[in-house]
């Protein structure tokens, strides 16, 4: 017993300072895979069922539907071509940094539930089937979902932004104000330490910023919903909901971040990546 | 002698893999807080029932599998699992005369038990959730011990387990 006890404390202590541990919970992750796999099996079912059994009529007005909304986002897509052309070649004349494109995976979501205290999520995808690594952000069709906090050969998991340990570097989208959005433990997200006199309201979207070197600038994190200020208080109390729907998305998508390039100068977040390395 | 001290192993193994994947079945978010303690129970009934095979370091296993499957830090759930297996090890003559709900009883304070534990590991590495939620698993496994009781004593019976 005593041993045991002695056993699991050391695993918690180098679970928690270092990474040594983590080939035994792959191994681990490995042998309850198929538990995963078979948890998820009903849900998979389901969608399948749904899938199969849908009348003629209902497809077709899908169809119709989706065949309006392809030609609008085209219409969009025309005119952002243009854009982020114009966008590079301004860039070059400025001589600074040019965003390359991101390359993104999509995983669907198992359904099995962890650690009811926090915000996580089990992703299908693993290193058996792309360098996944830890940390990669996670997005959906709307916004940043979270990041990768353990990756094994056939699943991955991945913290929510609403988790109370996450934070992601954020800004006003209106007038660029940057601020930390971290988790509550609920369905959102709170901006902590901002004056009471900040510059933001109801409404304001809030973007990734990019400063962490975790979240590729740009994305949508969430809106703004409520704003306090009690004056004797020292910051004003900001919540925030994320744009991204984390209790209703089934495919997400894994971003791999384009690091900006700067010829020049030490890239900041290729720095940063071999710090952590080491 | 010996067969039977080996027999039925599948069945236990079977009993622990049906509580593992309980535990991470999805379930609608209000209900999520409610989720009883399934490995605890299947767990505690064959410790109780056969301590001279389901141990300490059985329960350590089980313990570890657990943390994997829910993401915690590896070894907080195990390190929980053993302590319990060790009381009910050393109750079990006691545990088993008592009548079901006082079974159950004892069964919430050792789910209150290895939710202190697990409380005091998450506030020492920095994550510390509500303790009146950590309550809620305790009354649902309250309520879920007496079949959870019945279907595997009519298990062991079957299998003439000893």
């Amino acid at each position: 017993m005593l041993l045991l006890i002695l056993l699991s404390v050391a695993l918690m202590t180098m679970d928690h300072r270092t990474s040594y541990i983590h080939t035994i919970r792959s191994g681990i992750a490995v042998v309850v895979y198929p538990l995963q796999y078979a948890v998820n099996l009903p849900a998979e079912l389901i969608g399948w069922a749904s899938n199969t059994f849908v009348s003629r009529d209902e497809l077709q007005k899908q169809n119709a539907e989706l065949r309006t909304q392809n030609t609008l986002l085209k219409a969009q897509l025309q005119k952002l071509t243009f854009i982020e052309a114009e966008n590079i070649h301004l860039r070059e004349l400025l001589q600074s940094s040019r965003r390359a494109g991101e390359r993104i995976l999509i995983a669907e979501l198992l359904a099995v539930d962890l650690d009811p205290y926090r915000k996580q999520i089990v992703i299908d995808k693993g290193s058996n089937h792309d360098d996944l690594y830890v940390g990669q952000p996670l997005i959906d069709a709307q916004g940043v979902m979270g990041k990768l906090t353990h990756v094994t050969p056939f699943s991955s998991t991945a913290q929510l932004i609403t988790d109370p340990n996450h934070a992601v570097p954020v800004q006003v989208n209106r007038n660029g104000l940057r601020a930390v959005a971290i988790g509550t433990g609920e369905d959102s997200v709170e901006l902590r330490h901002l004056p009471n006199n900040a510059d933001i309201q109801r409404g304001d979207l809030l973007v990734s910023s990019g400063l962490g070197c975790v979240y590729p600038a740009g994305y949508p994190v969430a809106t703004v919903t409520d704003v306090t200020t009690n004056p004797s208080l020292p910051f004003a109390e900001i919540i925030a909901e994320p744009v991204a729907r984390l209790q209703r998305s089934r495919e997400v998508l894994l971003v791999w971040p384009a690091l900006a390039n700067l010829p020049e100068m030490e890239n900041p977040c290729e720095a940063h990546k071999r710090r952590e390395e080491k | 002698m010996k067969s039977a001290t080996q027999r039925g192993g599948g069945v236990i193994l079977l009993s622990f893999v049906v509580a593992l994947a309980l535990t991470i079945m999805p379930l609608p978010g209000t209900l999520e807080a409610l989720r009883p303690e399934w490995v605890i129970m299947v767990l505690v009934y064959w410790v109780m029932a056969l301590p001279q095979r389901i141990g300490v370091g059985i329960a350590w296993i089980l313990g570890l599998l657990l943390d994997v499957v829910r993401d915690a830090l590896l070894g907080q759930y195990a390190i929980a699992l053993a302590l319990i297996a060790f009381i009910v090890i050393n109750l079990h003559q006691r545990m088993r005369v008592f009548p079901i709900w006082q079974q159950a009883l004892a069964l919430a304070l050792l789910v209150i038990l290895q939710y202190i534990l697990v409380f005091w590991i998450k506030g020492m590495t920095g994550e510390l959730p509500s303790f009146w939620k950590m309550l809620l698993p305790a009354v649902s496994t309250l309520v879920f011990w007496t079949p959870v009781y019945l279907v595997l004593r009519q298990i062991r019976r079957r299998y003439q387990l000893s």
